[in-house]
């Protein structure tokens, strides 16, 4: 228990301390942080999935589609969602995300593993199509410029302000999945995440379990969306493509599955890599790359492991040396 | 004594005056263009023989254009749109650059153009060729200009030229996305205006390597075949298609054929013909110079990607030197600019009343030969007849072509098609 409140603690921490510091900071700076944090809310949502419910997709990028092309459609096509209106997007994003994850669950989560895996694919690759192909709607390959962000007494055209609201966003987020993963729910899937035909025998409808966690991830996934699409100020097929949803994967396995934050921690370092570090190098995509076998080769549990690998060698070398102190006695 | 005075420090005084005037006179004023190119991923390549071409340009002038010190930073988008918009406001915000330059794909423009109307700041647009920047969006951007091409301003002419070879029904084959529908667009509306027709039009996506699907549906009773290919499918169709035993002359956008594929290709596509507003061979003295030079310094013949972004360089030096060295601010910097009449590589250049490029279309036509005193027979995209001075709209109409809709997959539509 006290671990743990010193966790939150830290957390806490270390957000104020982003929400002091990067507001001084060169708008370069400024921008990435906005961008990391968006993006933060899809890495979460992967991680329900991934490290909470044991469902690895790799088509989350879908959902940050929906949220980011309904709000560039309403935008440009029907002047919604400029004003205090945003909010309304914000709801409709997460609402779209969440609708298409109840249409994709039912047929995703009849599978798990690999096979999950390969139909979330599938699914996300879908809406990449529709992206891509729907010229009349999504503007195709060229994609949808937002000229605009919001007005509402908030100028969000104002970076820092962006910033702040990307940011509450976020923390809201944080907070939500937070308190859903230690729910009675949450435990739950944990459950289904560690056997799931145990939980089955206790009385749990698993696939509702699934489901439901499912279309919740969605809904971030929408959320993350609309706050990308005006991050960036443009949507195109690029957001929608399978590589983001691999980034999405790579960064909650990066910071540690199954921790929430660790995804967040991901996020920022990927993005710090590929587009801070590649303004000074021209060779950050071998650090990118190195980064992901070390992780893969010595933290299989991500960054967030760190911690808990140093406990434990400290515990075995503690456990040895008590074993030394033993010995003469023994003799 | 005083005499001797004056006369000993008279030397050192003027010295001191020149010295003084010397270094007022050096001390010129920096210039930062931001230059963002695609160096890593699928176009890093591409993008190379971009930031090459800019490159040969400023260190052929020593790093200086019309007078001022050239800051040149590059920023890698990545091919990939956002990115191109964060990088681009890292260029202005963090180094305050004067002008941003470059991006390679039609997204990446228009992902591009809305920072510099924000961010009032210049952008210079060599490459992305997406029709509407300077046609039904130009309003909306009034801090771009064009120094390439739209997508479908080659296409025009070339239309035109088929109907003189005598060619009645034309089946197109075109990657499946905006550039190939403004390319393919632009060749039937001029086409069908001479009396031709679009018989068939079959998209492969874009990246198709297998074209197995598409080949056997080409119409058999049409005359020719049109074909818009980027990147490895402009090396892949030609090649299965003459596998297929294809006897119909073959004619193409210009990225299907240019220096960038040409050097990989076999003589599979010998006598295909081509349109673009440059060719490697293309035969001038001016030209010549540069294709020596540039295969001398990079090892590679130069493609349209070099040369516009080595003629942007030179626009951006005359505009220069008529401020003496001093950057005049975006507003003006664009009315001198588009005021220009350049003598470029690719042949005299001026601008449109929509800030797009005016210049030579050149039909040319795939051939093996040897060319600039190379001793080895090479593919070379031999001009074969020159539309001058060619405008976006080409031989149609500014107001009724805005009028129109932008070239699409189902526009214009197939009128011949069955």
């Amino acid at each position: 228990m006290h671990s743990e409140s010193l966790k939150i603690l830290l957390v806490v921490g270390a957000l104020a301390a982003i929400a002091v510091v990067v507001p001084n900071t060169n708008s370069f700076l400024i921008l990435l942080a906005t961008r990391a944090l968006a993006f933060a809310i899809l890495v979460m949502s992967v991680d329900i999935l991934l490290g909470y419910t044991g469902l690895p997709s790799l088509g989350q990028a879908a959902y940050l589609g929906v949220g980011a092309y309904m709000t560039a459609i309403l935008a440009t096509k029907y002047q919604f969602g400029l004003g205090y209106d945003f909010w309304l997007v914000v709801v409709f994003g997460i609402l779209g995300g969440a609708a298409l994850a109840a249409v994709f669950g039912l047929l995703a989560i009849r599978a798990s593993g690999v096979y999950f895996l390969m139909i979330t694919l599938a699914l996300g690759q879908c809406v990449w199509g529709l992206a891509y192909r729907w010229n009349s709607l999504t503007g195709g390959d060229n994609g949808i410029n937002l000229r605009e962000r919001p007005k509402f007494g908030l100028d969000l055209s104002n970076e820092v302000t962006f910033f702040y609201v990307v940011f509450a966003c976020f923390a809201v987020s944080l907070l939500l999945m937070y308190t859903l993963v230690r729910s009675p729910f949450g435990r739950s899937l944990a459950g289904i995440r560690e056997r799931e035909l145990r939980m089955k025998i206790l009385g749990y409808n698993t696939w509702l379990h699934k489901y439901i966690a499912f279309i919740i991830a969605g809904a971030f996934g929408g959320l993350s969306g609309v706050l990308w699409a005006h991050t960036a100020g443009i949507v195109s097929p690029e957001n929608v493509v399978l590589t983001t949803s691999v980034d999405a994967l790579l960064m909650a396995v990066l910071g540690g599955a199954g921790t929430l934050i660790g995804g967040v921690i991901g996020s920022f370092i990927v993005f710090g890599l590929r587009e801070y570090l590649s303004t000074i190098v021209p060779w950050w995509q071998y650090v990118l790359g190195i980064v992901y076998i070390l992780t893969i080769l010595y933290l299989p549990t991500g960054l967030m492991g760190i911690p808990e690998r140093i406990r434990q060698r400290r515990a075995s070398a503690q456990r040895r040396n008590d074993a030394k102190k033993l010995a003469p006695a023994a003799s | 004594m005083k005499d001797t005075l004056l006369r000993r420090l008279g030397p050192a005084l003027l010295g001191g005056c020149f010295a003084f005037s010397f270094t007022v006179g050096a001390k010129s004023e920096e210039l930062r263009i931001g230059y963002l190119a695609p160096t890593t991923g699928i176009f890093a390549q591409v993008g190379k023989d971009m930031v090459d071409g800019f490159r040969m340009y400023l260190e052929e002038r020593k790093n200086k254009l019309g007078g001022a010190d050239i800051k040149f930073i590059v920023e890698d988008e990545q091919g990939k749109p956002d990115t191109a918009v964060t990088k681009a406001k890292k260029l202005i915000l963090q180094d305050k650059v004067h002008m941003i330059v470059g991006g390679l794909l039609a997204s990446t423009g228009y992902a591009l153009a809305p920072v510099s109307t924000s961010e009032k700041v210049l952008y210079v647009n060599p490459i992305a060729a997406a029709d509407d920047l300077t046609q039904r969006d130009f309003a909306k951007y009034p801090f771009h200009v064009r120094t390439g091409w739209t997508s479908s301003q080659p296409s025009h002419p070339f239309g035109q030229w088929a109907c003189e070879q005598g060619y009645k029904r034309i089946v197109a084959v075109g990657a499946d996305y905006a550039f190939g529908y403004e390319v393919v667009g632009g060749f039937q509306r001029a086409f069908e205006a001479c009396g031709g027709q679009i018989v068939q039009k079959i998209w492969p996506p874009l990246g198709t390597k297998d074209f197995g699907p598409y080949i056997p549906t080409i119409r058999a009773d049409a005359d020719a075949i049109f074909s818009l290919m980027v990147g490895p499918m402009s090396l892949q169709f030609p090649k299965q298609l003459s596998g297929a035993g294809n006897k119909k002359p073959v004619i193409g956008g210009g990225t299907s054929y240019d220096e960038f594929v040409l050097p990989a290709m076999g003589d599979e596509v010998l006598g295909h013909v081509s349109a673009l507003q440059y060719s490697a061979a293309l035969d001038t003295p001016k030209n010549a110079a540069f294709v020596k030079a540039y295969r001398t310094k990079y090892g590679k013949v130069p493609s349209y990607y070099s040369e516009s972004n080595y003629t942007t360089a030179q626009m951006i030096e005359a505009v220069m030197a008529q401020n003496k060295g001093k950057f005049p601010g975006a507003e003006t910097f664009i009315k001198q600019l588009v005021a220009l009449k350049v003598d470029a590589v690719r042949g005299p250049v001026s601008f449109d009343d929509m800030r797009n490029p005016v210049h030579n279309i050149y039909v040319k036509k795939v051939e093996k030969k040897q060319m600039f005193g190379y001793n080895k027979p090479e593919l070379w995209n031999t001009v074969i007849k020159t539309y001058p001075n060619v405008g976006q709209f080409g031989q149609f109409k500014k107001d009724e072509f805005l009028k129109t809709p932008v070239y699409n997959r189902d526009f214009p539509p197939c009128k011949f098609c069955k």
